[in-house]
């Protein structure tokens, strides 16, 4: 059961970053990023359905990808609360990504020696994926950066708003502090200094101060999330709950 | 810029009568015309305006369907619509490349879009209002498109052409991809039946007004025939789609909003009611529904974009400056 819930807190936090990032389809800056956020948004959505297919397995009550996605309520998801965010600006969007991607590269990384078949390959892809995601992200927060007084004041202000969530990536829930234990999934905790690493090479190079957040803010895990997440779900839930029991 | 060097460009071909006559040859020979080749003013202002036209087509082809994108009512249909409008924003960039190839850049033919200057199909001036018009707009807007494109992937300009071959495997795809999830529904729960319905019942006819008006009607035909930029008249086509359609919606057990539509065994093809065609000028002239929030939506898309491409030109000049100071 430790690993299903484990499983689902990282389902969660692709599939509401994946449709964050689905949010910009067609109002992007450029029309190249108008095909390089919906690119990225598949990656993390294709990784959200294998991991909630396979969790629902485990749990063995017969729930599907989509009952597990479309079926639980705000309270019941497990998502960290950086991915759920709203996508302000395309500085927020491109740094919570950046900050995401350079949380889970190194996490996927570490899963390639999962004792779970089924997480191995999800790492396997997922670990280049995130590789994509964080130069595609990063090359963004150095161009918006080191850009004009607009787009560094931008960056600042996404910064600002979106490291009080950072910490929140290296916590382990007692869910999947069983599942690491059982070396299922990778410490979280011992990804710090490779996050760290990352992010600051790219800061570096954007001209943005090193971050430090005036505290943390947590609770995504236990199902404490900020206001918007119920819109967001209110809005993906609204058409697969109008018609229980239909097949798409 | 392309124009550079380009005769035609800049109006400057010399279009004498033996400079058609050979022009004309070698579209009559099947030659392809390339960007670098002579060519008559009029059909390079001809191919500029229906590729951009196309091109902008394929843009404000995301919106609606990226309309439901958050709605999707499975996650397998959501990565499905989500990759199909990437595909769409793919075909505009293709299609953006092509009329550059003729001296226009994307950014002209961007403002020419926002002002309402250039034209795109009015077909996404209507609203898609159900999870059915996901189905629907796979398998009759990318259904009719694909009967106008197949015969340009062997249009007489190379890159539009070449083009169109890679679009409309990709639009075919759609296609299958539209009516499956329209069976999909027509097979499911009354609820669903009833929305599949609905959502043919609003399609079908402007669906039938993308061939553009008849033949009699149609202004810029016979030229385009002539350049083998068409091949084929708005009727001949649109009479191809319905024959491909009837059955597939026969086969759904869903009903064309038509009571006049029926076999005609002497011509060997379905006889259809009459089109609104009041409605099809309403809409083109920009009066559609969404028309309006159309343009309005990437007229928003563009200015609150702005400061992001300054800040990449900003970026890549000041790389610039420093590599040339570190030289
Ligand atoms: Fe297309
Ligand atoms: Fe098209
Ligand atoms: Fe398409």
């Amino acid at each position: 059961m430790a690993e299903f819930e484990a499983l689902l807190e990282i389902a969660d936090d692709h599939l509401i970053l994946g449709h964050r990032i689905s949010e910009w389809c067609g109002h992007a800056p450029m029309l190249e990023e108008d095909l390089a956020l919906p690119n990225m948004g598949l990656d993390l959505i294709g990784t959200a359905r294998t991991l909630y297919d396979h969790a629902g397995k485990l749990e063995g009550k017969g729930r599907s990808e989509d009952d597990l996605a479309y079926l639980r309520d705000e309270r019941e998801y497990r998502n960290c609360l950086l991915v759920e965010r709203p996508n302000e600006d395309f500085a927020h969007t491109m740094l919570r990504q950046f900050y995401f991607a350079a949380f889970m590269r190194p996490y996927w990384l570490a899963a390639l020696d999962s004792t779970d078949e089924t997480v191995r390959g999800v790492a396997g892809k997922a670990e280049k994926e995130m590789a994509y995601h964080i130069r595609h992200a990063g090359e963004w927060v150095i161009r918006m950066g080191d850009g004009t007084d607009e787009s560094a004041a931008r960056m600042r202000d996404a910064v600002e708003a979106l490291h009080i969530y950072v910490d929140e990536l290296f916590d382990s829930s007692d869910a999947a502090q069983e599942a690491e234990a059982a070396g299922v999934l990778p410490l979280r905790d011992a990804l710090r200094t490779t996050w760290d690493r990352t992010v600051a090479e790219v800061f570096a190079e954007a001209l943005l101060a090193q971050p430090e957040a005036a505290y943390a803010q947590r609770g995504g895990r236990q199902g404490i999330h900020n206001e918007t997440l119920g819109h967001l779900l209110a809005e993906m839930q609204v058409v697969h709950r109008a018609h229980p029991g239909a097949r798409w | 810029m392309y124009s550079q060097g380009l005769i035609g460009a800049d109006g400057r071909t010399e279009e004498t009568p033996e400079f058609l006559a050979r022009f004309q040859q070698r579209i009559d020979a099947e030659e392809k015309i390339e960007p670098k080749d002579e060519m008559p003013e009029g059909y390079r202002r001809t191919l500029v305006r229906q590729i951009g036209q196309h091109a902008h087509s394929e843009i404000v082809g995301m919106l609606p369907e990226g309309n439901w994108i958050t709605r999707a009512p499975s996650l397998r249909r959501k990565a499905a619509l989500l990759a199909k409008v990437q595909d769409e924003g793919g075909h505009g960039l293709y299609l953006y490349s092509a009329a550059e190839t003729l001296g226009v850049s994307r950014e002209e033919m961007t403002e020419e879009l926002l002002s309402g200057k250039a034209k795109y199909s009015s077909i996404f001036n209507y609203p898609t209002l159900n999870w059915a018009d996901m189905g629907t707009i796979g398998w009759l807007v990318d259904g009719a498109a694909i009967m106008n494109q197949i015969p340009l992937c062997r249009c007489s300009f190379g890159p539009y052409a070449r083009a169109m071959i890679r679009v409309c495997k990709e639009e075919s795809f759609h296609q299958r991809q539209g009516y499956e999830i329209v069976m999909t529904l027509a097979q499911g729960t009354p609820g669903q039946k009833a929305m599949a319905q609905d959502s043919l019942n609003r399609w079908w006819w402007p669906s039938l007004m993308m061939f553009g008006p008849h033949d009699a009607d149609s202004q810029h035909s016979d030229q385009s025939m002539a350049w083998k930029i068409k091949r084929f008249t708005n009727d001949e086509l649109r009479q191809k789609f319905i024959d491909a359609t009837v059955p597939q919606a026969e086969y759904l057990g869903l009903a064309l909003p038509d009571p006049d539509l029926k076999w005609n065994e002497e011509k060997g093809g379905y006889d259809h009611g009459p089109i609104d065609w009041d409605e099809f000028w309403r809409v083109v002239k920009g009066h559609g529904p969404m028309a309006r929030d159309r343009i309005k939506a990437r007229k928003k898309a563009w200015e609150d974009g702005a400061w992001v491409r300054e800040a990449a030109l900003a970026h890549a000049e000041k790389r610039r400056a420093r590599k040339i100071a570190a030289e």
